[in-house]
């Protein structure tokens, strides 16, 4: 019996060691490393004293740090609202009526998914060429007798935003549209056709069966459109770059932390000190808005 | 089914709205469609015409384009670097992965539970913002420049996800079937190798594409760790050739196509398990 015990351990050690090793080196280390990075000081890569939190107080209250860490989170919360509004609102409108199989669907859901699987960098370089001032949107207006919209997108701070978020609504909302759909088709057909045949009206039918039996599939997509906010970088670095030109409107958390830990704000030597502070704030953001919406949305979950 | 929206017999306000909405998702496959073609007649296209006729086709198809940024540009480099980084990475995430759940679902003991948990730690928290300390890491392991240093981290960012859905199908295999498989003096290792990894082939193709997809894809850590043109992958190519060639816009679009193209043709020959695959972690 011991003897069996004994393998049986070697045997898990054996099957878990590999997997475990990996993880603990590059995800749990790491992850620990950012906290102890945090409260030290830095010249360069050399790691100076224990500061507590002083980096954290520095990148909250001083210039340029406040300034641009505040700029930057505002632009993420704007990729999360309208993100959560624009793209998911149409990828639940796209699933539903996927799920209803609306003529030519199979059609629609292969189209849809395309742009899913390019990588962002391709898909920015190409929008950051059409959306130039004499690229193709612009020359899109102007054939349709729209040419008074023509606009240098990306070169205006009001517009440079919003060009990119509507670039990658273009790339994903095929994503939360399927992810949707085979949430809705998880809903008994049965439920559907009793309410059907009782003539519930279709708004009602989407709002008081489906809506509250897919809870789930939305408490999911709003988790991932959050991290997906939070970690907004190779959008901006493909279509205004790494300063978020024009004058830092489309800089976001992850633009500045990368400039922060690779070449700083301002002096252009890296700081690894602050950078890891940012690295933190980024965590306990994703931690903690993802808890939330997973706390909002658990109750109002119905199960049948 | 009674419930699909259909035309016939449909009331007049129902045929309205499924036109509409078709009209709606008609032009979202245009605005999917038309930029994909324009980026490819633009490859054959002069800078000039690019610019001065914008929607016309290209006067005459000729591949030299393709042939320069293929060969002379490096982009056959890219591609193979990206495919060796892809598959060597993969193949691990699916050994060290599926190993892992076994070792998880296929025994009980008390920390069962605890290492479960350890892989899962890295789901949901962004393995980006820990740039720093990988960065510290890779260079005093002196994997700087060297495909083995994203290797590494592409391992640790699948390991996760391929436990999640892999462990989830195991622990549904009975576990009669190792009793007798026992009896009949097979060892654990066999267990896993001839019983239990069959049956999860399926889970198997889609924890594939489920990582394989995001690993072609990344840009963030070749940027930081393949910096010598000999190593970088496509993505990181893509953009330092970006850099290079601002203006010259029909080699832009070449790049581009060739960058975008290869995903495009295998996707349309197994869209179905794209698709499973992709929407793999969030669909239960």
């Amino acid at each position: 019996m011991h003897q069996m015990q004994r393998n049986k351990v070697a045997w898990i050690l054996f099957f878990i060691t590999p997997g475990l090793l990996v993880v603990g080196t590059f995800i749990l280390l790491p992850l620990f490393m950012s906290l102890f990075n945090s409260l030290f000081s830095w010249r360069q890569l050399i790691r100076l004293e224990f500061v507590g939190l002083e980096n954290f107080r520095r990148l909250l209250t001083t210039f340029p740090y406040q300034q641009r860490f505040f700029n930057a989170l505002k632009n993420n919360l704007v990729w999360f609202l309208s993100t959560t509004l624009i793209q998911n609102t149409l990828g639940l409108l796209f699933g539903y009526l996927l799920s209803r199989n609306i003529p030519l669907s199979q059609f629609f859901k292969r189209i849809f998914f395309i742009p899913v699987l390019f990588s962002i960098v391709a898909v920015g370089f190409l929008w950051g060429m059409y959306l130039n001032p004499n690229g193709l949107v612009n020359n899109f207006l102007k054939l349709v007798g729209l040419g008074f919209l023509q606009r240098p997108w990306l070169g205006m701070e009001h517009l440079a935003t919003p060009s990119i978020i509507m670039v990658n609504i273009w790339r994903w909302v095929g994503f939360p549209s399927l992810v949707f759909l085979a949430a809705i088709d998880n809903v008994p057909q049965e439920c559907l056709e009793a309410a059907y045949l009782e003539g519930v009206s279709e708004w009602k039918l989407f709002w008081k069966i489906i809506f509250p039996l897919i809870i789930p599939s939305i408490t999911i997509i709003t988790v991932l459109t959050i991290i997906g906010s939070l970690n907004v970088f190779e959008q901006i670095y493909t279509m205004t770059g790494l300063d978020g030109a024009p004058n830092y409107s489309t800089d976001t958390i992850g633009t500045l932390f990368y400039r922060t830990a690779f070449g700083s704000v301002d002096a252009g030597s890296p700081e690894i000190g602050i950078g890891s502070a940012i690295g933190m704030v980024i965590y306990l953001l994703t931690f903690a808005t993802s808890l939330l919406s997973i706390f909002i949305t658990r109750k109002r979950e119905v199960q049948l | 089914m009674i419930t699909d929206f259909r035309y016939r017999g449909a009331s007049t306000s129902k045929k309205v709205f499924i036109t509409v909405m078709i009209i709606v998702m008609a032009i979202y496959v245009l605005l999917i469609i038309y930029p994909l073609f324009n980026m490819v007649i633009s490859s054959f296209k002069t800078n000039r015409a690019i610019l001065s006729t914008p929607f016309s086709l290209p006067s005459s198809f000729s591949f030299t384009n393709y042939k320069n940024v293929w060969i002379d540009r490096g982009f056959s480099r890219y591609f193979a670097n990206s495919l060796m980084v892809t598959t060597v990475t993969m193949t691990l995430v699916l050994l060290f992965g599926s190993m892992a759940s076994y070792g998880i679902s296929r025994y009980s003991y008390r920390l069962n539970t605890l290492v479960y948990m350890l892989f899962l730690s890295g789901i949901m928290l962004p393995l980006k913002a820990a740039i720093i300390p990988l960065f510290l890491l890779i260079r005093s392991l002196g994997l700087m420049n060297k495909p083995l240093s994203v290797i590494f981290i592409f391992m640790a960012m699948g390991l996760p996800s391929t436990v999640f859905i892999l462990s989830g199908f195991m622990k549904a295999i009975p576990l009669e079937l190792e009793y007798a498989a026992k009896i009949d003096g097979c060892n654990d290792f066999a267990i896993y190798r001839l019983i239990v990894m069959p049956m999860v082939a399926p889970a198997i193709a889609l924890v594939t594409i489920y990582n394989a997809v995001p690993i072609w894809n990344d840009f963030f850590f070749p940027l930081v760790f393949l910096q010598s043109d000999k190593v970088k992958t496509l993505p990181v190519g893509l953009s330092t050739f970006f850099g290079q060639h601002s203006t010259n816009w029909s080699l832009l679009f070449t790049g581009l196509s060739i960058a975008i193209l290869p995903m495009l043709i295998l996707y349309l020959f197994m869209s179905k398990y794209f698709i499973k695959g992709m929407t793999a972690g969030a669909v239960k």
